[in-house]
Parts: structure tokens; C-alpha cells; sequence
């Protein structure tokens, strides 16, 4: 009970408390560069969704298995990285063999999010936090969803800031960014939030 | 010591990553037919979107796949176009370069219904009350093919009105597309001589709304020596195929709806000259009646 009560705990951390992006500013560049459209806004939160998931296991797995035996524990980012980066490539070739729809869907955002810090944050807080192997999943997975929300609600914004009466030298990436801090404003909202 | 250490581990690492990597890439390895990168390196490469596929990309898989033409990508222009055909193993087309035509000329010279003030984008204007012109065929102007235009070629003219310029123009037709009045149509880019108005109404009803629109008296249509342009449902239409681009017709339209538009020096001066030809034929005509008449006595 105090397993899943846990597990809850940073399901919501991660979602809402302690958003990647909202609260930690972490892969802000995706956030502003790919979320002109919903659509694609969906693509490039589902593939980091994915990837963080299972850079946070092999993370872990490096970490606990080859790191901290070796006592190579300041190797830390750099090792992470050479996971993330063969990770995500291995993941591209996985997918363009074996689930073309699924590749084309996901299109140019997957090898993009070898770029995204958001991922190696996810790799570093979870040791940082000392996570266990299924905390480390469950926070890698649902930070992801974080994201997802975080990208779907802006894009959704962004969409309709067409029909907006600002100032036309606001226009692009200023409104975008003033959009993105009422947003994350919203969002600290939920840093209140207790479920125990 | 400890250096050596951990190079010697994340060397490994790496190696590991790398080994893998190599295999799944044999293993995972997807066979691309060589030619569609070659038909890629054919096509324009600016991701407009104009023949319809998710970038240029796409582009070069349907016409691999035999579900676009060779002659897909229009900004690449026909020199490509023959580079893809024989790529693809067929024979190259032919046919001229095409540009994008704005079939109104109106703009300012259009009477208005009412002051638009909304969203300044043409689709959006055409929302209201059928737009904010009385003519219910003319350029709003308010420029949403000048956004859709990747290359720069199109904007808003002097008199409030779209229009192309040939030079920067590659037919992609992504501003045709963007009109909601339907007003832009692909040319040849040779010929000069358009009609620029698509205001279907004769007469009146064209004639009260714009002060430059066709209103279908087919002046044009008499004066065309080759046959060449045509009065259809109430708008003048030129056939580029007869068309010789002699301006004739742009010399007796009555409403200057046909580009390029002659100048009043230009058009007294052709009056003068067919008034001549005419007193010329009355005259050789009654010669010849005398003639007739002088030898019948």
C-alpha cells in the first residue's frame, strides 16, 4: 500500500506539482520549437513519453550496475548521455523496421529528442532522488506525460493566439513566451497539492 | 590512474553502444530504393507542400510510387522534371513554365458594402456578411496568398489588390489554394495578355459593383483576329493556346478588365486608325460601285 501510495505520490509530482517544463524548465527547447500545431505537439509528447521511460531504466541500470561499483559515480552525465544518444538511435531503427506507421507518425521528432534535456534530467533526478528501478519507470514515464500535457496545452494556445489583439511586435516567439509563463504560473497552482 | 579508469570504462561504454548499434543496424536495416534520393536531389527542397505530400520527401515517394507525376514538384521547373522522368525510365515531358494569375484587377476600384474591421485574413473576411465588397468575385486584399507564398512572389498591388510577380512565381499554386474567392489560376508564363476579373454578372450587374470588371459586351471576342478570347458565363476568357498577345481586345475593352491595360493615348489612337481602315473601305467600296455602275452604262 505504502508502495503504490508512493508511486501516486510522484505520478503527481511529476504530472502536475512538479511539471519538466512548468516547474523545472526542463526541455523548454521542444516545448517552444515544435508546439506551432496540436498535432504535432501530440507526435513529439508521445516519443519523449517513450524515450524517458526507457532512459530512465537503462539509466538506472548503468548507474547501479556499472557506476556506483566502479565508483564512477561523477562519470554520471557523461555515461547518460551515451545511453540517451544509442538509445534514442537504436530506438529509431527498432521502430523503422518493425512499426513503420508508428515511425512515419513520429517523423523527425524522434531523433530531435536526443537534444532534449528534459530526458537526461529525468536520468539524473531519479538517482538524485534515489529512486529505486520501478520509482525510476514510473517517474520517467509520467515526467513524460508532463511534458505531453504541458506541450498539448501550449499548442492548443498557440493555435488560437492567431486570433489574438496584441501588439504585432509581440508576434512569434515573444506572446509565445509571455504565453508560457502565465502557464506556468497556472501550475503552481498545484505545488500546494498533498495526498497523504 | 583514475583517469585511465574511467576512460577505460566509458571507452567500453561506448564501444558496447557502438557494437550494438552497428548490429541493429544491420538487423533492423530497411532496403530504400536508390532512386528516390535521387529523384529528392531533383525537387525544389523548399517543403511548400504545392503538389500536395508532406514535403519534398514525400514527394519523391509517390512519384516513385507512381502516384504523383514526374512533373509533381512545379517550382523544380521542367529541366528536373526531365531529370526524374529519366530516372524513372520514362520519356520527358513537355509543356511551358506555368505561373499563378490573380483574375482580379478590382481591389480599390471595387465599390465597398461595408467597413470590414475583423481578423485582417481573406477567409475570415469572407465570413462577414459575404465580405465587405459588392462584388461578390473581387480580391479582398487582404493578403492571405501573400502568407501562403513561400518564394515571395506574390503581394498586394497599388490598387489593393493580389498580385504575382512572374519572375519569383514557381506555380507551387499554394496561393490558389489559400483564396477563398478562387480568383488564382496557373498561365503560361510566356504569354502577357489576361483577363483580370472572374465576375460572372453581365452587364449592370457587373458594372455597378467595380469600375474595372467585365461585364461580358464581347467587344473583345469581335476584335480578336485569331480567335482567341470568348465570352463564357458573362467573364472574357482567353485561349493561351490561339493567343498572340497582339492586345487588340485590351485596346476596346470598355472597362480596362484586361491586362495589360491601354493607355487612353493608345486606345484613341487605335480608333483613329480603325476609322481610317473604315473610311478607307467605304471609300474603295463606293469606287467600286461607280466602277460597276460606269460599266454597266
Amino acid at each position: 500500500m505504502d508502495q503504490i501510495t508512493n508511486l501516486l505520490a510522484i505520478t503527481l509530482g511529476a504530472v502536475l506539482a512538479n511539471n519538466f517544463i512548468f516547474s523545472q524548465f526542463l526541455g523548454i527547447c521542444p516545448f517552444l520549437g515544435v508546439s506551432k500545431k496540436v498535432d504535432t505537439a501530440v507526435g513529439m509528447g508521445i516519443a519523449v513519453t517513450f524515450v524517458m521511460g526507457l532512459a530512465s531504466a537503462i539509466t538506472w541500470l548503468v548507474n547501479t550496475f556499472i557506476l556506483v561499483p566502479l565508483d564512477l559515480v561523477y562519470m554520471q552525465t557523461v555515461a547518460f548521455i551515451l545511453v540517451i544518444a544509442s538509445l534514442v538511435q537504436f530506438i529509431e531503427m527498432f521502430l523503422q523496421k518493425s512499426m513503420p506507421t508508428l515511425y512515419t507518425a513520429l517523423g523527425v521528432y524522434l531523433p530531435l529528442i536526443t537534444t532534449n534535456c528534459a530526458v537526461l534530467g529525468v536520468a539524473l533526478l531519479n538517482i538524485q532522488n534515489n529512486y529505486n528501478f520501478i520509482e525510476s519507470v514510473v517517474y520517467g514515464i509520467t515526467g513524460g506525460l508532463g511534458f505531453l500535457l504541458a506541450i498539448v496545452l501550449f499548442a492548443s494556445i498557440r493555435e488560437r493566439l492567431v486570433f489574438a489583439d496584441y501588439p504585432k511586435n509581440w508576434d512569434g516567439f515573444p506572446i509565445a513566451l509571455v504565453t508560457a509563463g502565465l502557464m506556468a504560473l497556472a501550475f503552481m497552482g498545484f505545488s500546494g497539492l498533498k495526498i497523504w | 590512474m583514475n583517469i585511465a579508469f574511467a576512460v577505460i570504462v566509458l571507452g567500453v561504454l561506448g564501444a558496447l553502444f557502438g557494437l550494438v548499434l552497428a548490429v541493429a543496424s544491420k538487423v533492423f536495416e530497411v532496403k530504400k530504393d536508390p532512386r528516390e534520393e535521387a529523384i529528392l536531389s531533383h525537387l525544389a527542397g523548399a517543403n511548400c507542400g504545392g503538389c500536395g505530400y508532406p514535403g519534398c520527401a514525400g514527394c519523391a515517394a509517390a512519384i516513385l510510387a507512381g502516384n504523383a507525376p514526374v512533373t509533381a514538384c512545379a517550382p523544380a521547373g521542367a529541366e528536373n522534371a526531365a531529370a526524374i522522368a529519366e530516372i524513372m525510365g520514362m520519356s520527358a515531358p513537355t509543356g511551358e513554365r506555368q505561373v499563378a494569375f490573380v483574375r482580379c484587377n478590382g481591389g480599390t476600384n471595387a465599390v465597398k458594402r461595408f467597413e470590414y474591421v475583423g481578423v485582417k485574413d481573406c477567409i475570415s473576411a469572407t465570413k462577414v456578411a459575404a465580405g465587405p465588397l459588392e462584388c461578390d468575385f473581387g480580391c479582398l486584399g487582404f493578403g492571405s496568398c501573400v502568407a501562403a507564398c513561400q518564394f515571395g512572389a506574390m503581394s498586394i498591388g497599388p490598387n489593393g489588390a493580389a498580385v504575382v510577380d512572374p519572375e519569383k512565381c514557381t506555380a507551387c499554386m499554394a496561393c490558389a489554394k489559400a483564396c477563398p474567392r478562387h480568383l488564382i489560376t496557373s498561365v503560361p508564363a510566356s504569354k502577357k495578355v489576361h483577363v483580370a476579373c472572374a465576375n460572372l454578372n453581365k452587364g449592370k450587374a457587373a458594372m455597378s459593383v467595380c469600375s474595372s470588371s467585365c461585364i461580358g459586351c464581347g467587344l473583345c471576342q469581335k476584335e480578336c483576329k485569331k480567335d482567341a478570347i470568348h465570352v463564357e458565363n458573362g467573364v472574357a476568357v482567353i485561349d493561351y493556346d490561339k493567343c498572340v498577345g497582339c492586345k487588340l481586345c485590351t485596346k476596346v475593352c470598355p472597362r480596362d478588365a484586361i491586362l495589360p491595360i491601354a493607355t487612353a493615348e493608345e486606345k484613341e489612337k487605335y480608333k483613329a486608325i480603325k476609322k481610317a481602315q473604315a473610311e478607307k473601305a467605304a471609300a474603295a467600296k463606293k469606287a467600286a460601285e461607280e466602277a460597276a455602275a460606269s460599266s454597266a452604262q
